[in-house]
């Protein structure tokens, strides 16, 4: 390694810890050129952060937009014979970033389980395809992970960190020109943000819970088709989607090519699942496409009743749980069957997804059974409550009785001696 | 039972052991009747908490199994599946604390009273020391059930005890079992609290108690000095019997009151891996000493503040023990009024410290 480039590293570094202002670097400017010149003609990139990934790992200036940093002379320093490259034309910036990211041997030296496919799975995105296409508007590689400001995702200050990831698709997704220009809505990120995933992700900071990349894919990115929904929203879902596959009306739902999941739970605006989305009686998705009657119409009827049922059950038999804790007698049977009938609850919904009737009301039997089981023991101990009071009530009507005989007792004795006349 | 029988049964005894003399004793036994008199009765609650304590702990006894796998299991099963099981153990608890609580009425009022003095010197050492020895069943008795509380609460008090000078550590390991609260402390605590502790406190009751018998009730110097026609006692007799009986009654009703109103939470199992739950604090008799270590600078000239308070409280409790034989500028104590006041600082801070120590 050459002495100078041993020099410029310590720099690059001595400027990331904060030790070392552009300014004391214009002394040292036969070390890097490149940085010494742009800060004395104020020309540094206007995203430049000092925590860059890149310049953490070592990598200067040079490295990315070619050129020789130690020579003092501009023209020689930005010489194409020296490999200057400068700003790369917007539709090369994949191969720009590609020249090592799509080279294990180069970056297993600084990260050794890095994918080195992102340039492969850009191509066959929507933004790739399109900017191949000569879209000049379309996402690369820098307008998701920024220029000079490129931090680790898993980093909450990226741009790409889950927290963050809903807003930087934003940036463009959000833009009522850009989209009307290519026929896109712009509504993603608001449907987004009041979903059950918007909300557990950008409220709650739940990182379990999907943003843009989870779904769409990161590079990749395209919109999900028919078929491949179910496969996402299954990801996660395991259960829903296994019912749904095997269930009648998965495969009525695969002939008729719609799209699974958001056929009735959305895309975007996903919204908490409710029991009422099969309350045929009022507004029930079901009716969409059953009507009254039908077999459908009576499947969604029949698994309303059943958990709704389940659930009164349920929340009755908490109530009871709460009063038994209240009055400080056992709870932990009947907490134990609650939990039990609780994960019954979740089961129950989740068969839903067989839109099977009798398969529903046998889980429901079961549940209601634990929850009554519940309600039967908190019984128990209501009365185990009362029989205490009764008992105290009684040992200490028994006691006061007791002492009023001593009392009496004393004062006779007392008065008889005041009075020796008097028997005792 | 008719007299008759009454009296053949007394004769059968009487001829065997010779009960008559004791009956001659109970006949002239006398208790002053003055405007403190009320004090007397406060060694007779506390006996009467004892006596429960005894009755309560033998019934837990039956079910309570010691062991890190098994203590904190079996108060469950007591607490849940035994027949009165809660009561009892919710008794228990009650119970050690007002008999603490009457323990140190008791030892107050006769400090007040100047019921320590001659002759009653051994009464009083005997006294005070079942009064540390109760604390001491206090302490054992808290980690029994080996609830979070319990262990974090008993971690810190042994710590204390790991500040003694000299022998501090070395009596850390012993009371503990090893370096930390463990199973083996728990083993430990057990063998004292049903044990060891029973054992020296029947000792030193019964001494206590035939000293009382012995002796006769203190009069305080006030009584003493009137003149015979203005002096009255109440016989022992039945008069004084059935008043601690009628006492010791409505005292019953206070503890089963409290324990079916106010039960004790079993909290969760201890989990050494656990961090400690917030608010860990001593019983309430331990406070005030707690308090002060806290209130301690850490260091006092050459020495840590921690060990100084525990040198202080270790010397306290000696002098206070020792106070019947003490005497204040050529004066006994009778004479002096300093016993009182001294008496009233002590009251005093104890009181304040642990209201701070709440707070």
């Amino acid at each position: 390694m050459k002495l100078t480039s041993i020099y410029i590293r310590i720099l690059v570094g001595l400027i990331g810890i904060g030790i070392m202002s552009p300014r004391i670097l214009m002394a040292e400017e036969e070390l890097n050129t490149c940085v010494s010149c742009h800060v004395e003609n104020d020309l540094m990139p206007q995203d430049y952060i000092m925590e860059d990934v890149h310049q953490h790992s070592g990598l200067s200036c040079a490295g990315c937009h070619g050129g020789d940093p130690t020579a003092e002379d501009m023209d020689e320093s930005m010489s194409p014979d020296k490999g200057y490259i400068g700003i790369p034309a917007y539709k090369d910036t994949p191969a720009f970033c590609g020249k090592c990211h799509s080279k294990i041997e180069f970056m297993r030296v600084y990260q050794p389980r890095i994918p080195t496919d992102q340039e492969d799975q850009y191509h066959t995105s929507m933004h790739g395809k399109k900017l191949l296409a000569g879209d000049q508007g379309v996402a690369q590689c820098s307008s998701c992970h920024t220029s000079h400001a490129i931090l680790p995702a898993k980093d909450t200050r990226s741009s790409v960190h889950p927290y963050n990831i809903p807003a930087t698709c934003d940036r463009c997704h959000g833009d009522s020109e850009l989209m009307a220009a290519r026929g896109r809505k712009t509504d993603q990120f608001s449907d987004y943000a009041k979903s059950v995933h918007g909300t557990a992700l950008l409220e709650k900071g739940d990182t379990g819970a999907p943003a843009c990349n989870d779904c769409h894919g990161n590079h990749g990115a395209a919109p999900p088709g028919a078929e491949s929904v179910s496969h996402i929203c299954g990801s996660c879902h395991l259960n829903n989607i296994e019912f749904f596959k095997t269930s009648k009306m998965g495969q009525s739902f695969e002939s008729a090519d719609y799209h699974s999941c958001e056929q009735c739970h959305g895309n975007h605006a996903i919204m908490k699942p409710s029991d009422e989305f099969l309350n045929v009686h009022e507004s029930s998705l079901c009716l969409e496409c059953h009507s009254d009657g039908d077999e459908g119409y009576l499947v969604a009827e029949s698994m309303y009743t059943d958990i709704k049922d389940t659930d009164s059950l349920y929340q009755a038999a908490q109530l009871h749980l709460l009063d038994i804790q209240i009055k400080g007698m056992n709870d932990v049977d009947i907490a134990y069957l609650l939990k039990e009938s609780k994960q019954n609850l979740i089961q129950l919904r989740t068969m839903v997804h067989t839109f099977d009737a009798d398969q529903v009301a046998e889980k429901a039997v079961e549940g209601k059974g634990l929850s009554s089981q519940a309600i039967e023991l908190a019984g128990d101990e209501i009365h185990e409550f009362n029989r205490r009071r009764v008992g105290f009530g009684i040992a200490t009507l028994a006691f006061v009785l007791l002492a009023l005989a001593v009392y009496f007792k004393i004062r006779q004795i007392d008065s008889q001696e005041s009075n020796p006349s008097n028997e005792l | 039972m008719s007299e008759g029988i009454k009296q053949k049964a007394f004769a059968w005894l009487d001829e065997r052991f010779d009960l008559q003399p004791l009956v001659n004793m109970m006949d002239h036994k006398k208790v002053p009747i003055h405007s403190h008199t009320i004090w007397y009765y406060m060694g007779g609650v506390t006996l009467f908490l004892f006596m429960v304590q005894v009755f309560t702990g033998i019934l837990l006894l039956l079910y309570y199994r010691p062991g890190e796998e098994s203590a904190y299991e079996s108060m469950q099963f007591i607490l849940t599946d035994v027949k009165f099981g809660w009561l009892f153990r919710n008794v228990h608890a009650w119970s050690a604390n007002l008999m603490i609580f009457f323990a140190f009425t008791h030892m107050f009022s006769v400090i007040f009273t100047r019921a320590f003095l001659k002759p009653r010197e051994l009464t009083w050492v005997s006294g005070f020391l079942m009064l540390l020895l109760a604390m001491f069943f206090g302490f054992s008795g808290y980690l029994l059930p080996w609830n979070e509380l319990a262990y974090f609460a008993t971690k810190v008090g042994t710590d204390i005890v790991g500040a003694v000078p000299l022998i501090g550590e070395k009596l850390k390991i012993i009371i503990r079992g090893g370096e930390d609260v463990t199973g083996a402390t728990l083993s430990r605590f057990f063998g004292i609290h049903v044990a060891v502790l029973p054992a020296l406190t029947t000792i030193l009751l019964g001494f206590h108690l035939l000293m009382v018998s012995r002796q006769g009730i203190s009069e305080p110097r006030e009584f003493s000095k009137l003149p015979a026609e203005k002096k009255h006692y109440m016989p022992f007799f039945p008069h004084f019997v059935m008043r601690d009986g009628l006492l010791w009654l409505i005292i019953n009703i206070i503890v089963l009151s409290l324990a079916v109103f106010y039960p004790w939470d079993l909290g969760l199992k201890a989990d050494a891996l656990a961090s400690a739950p917030m608010g860990i604090k001593p019983e309430w008799y331990f406070m005030f000493m707690f308090q002060t270590l806290k209130e301690i600078p850490p260091h006092i000239w050459f020495m840590e503040g921690e060990t100084v308070g525990i040198l202080v409280f270790g010397v306290a409790a000696l002098l206070w023990m020792a106070l019947p034989f003490a005497k204040f500028r050529g004066k006994t104590i009778v004479e002096s009024k300093w016993i009182n006041i001294l008496a009233l600082i002590s009251l005093t801070y104890m009181v304040v410290l642990t209201i701070i120590g709440y707070l």
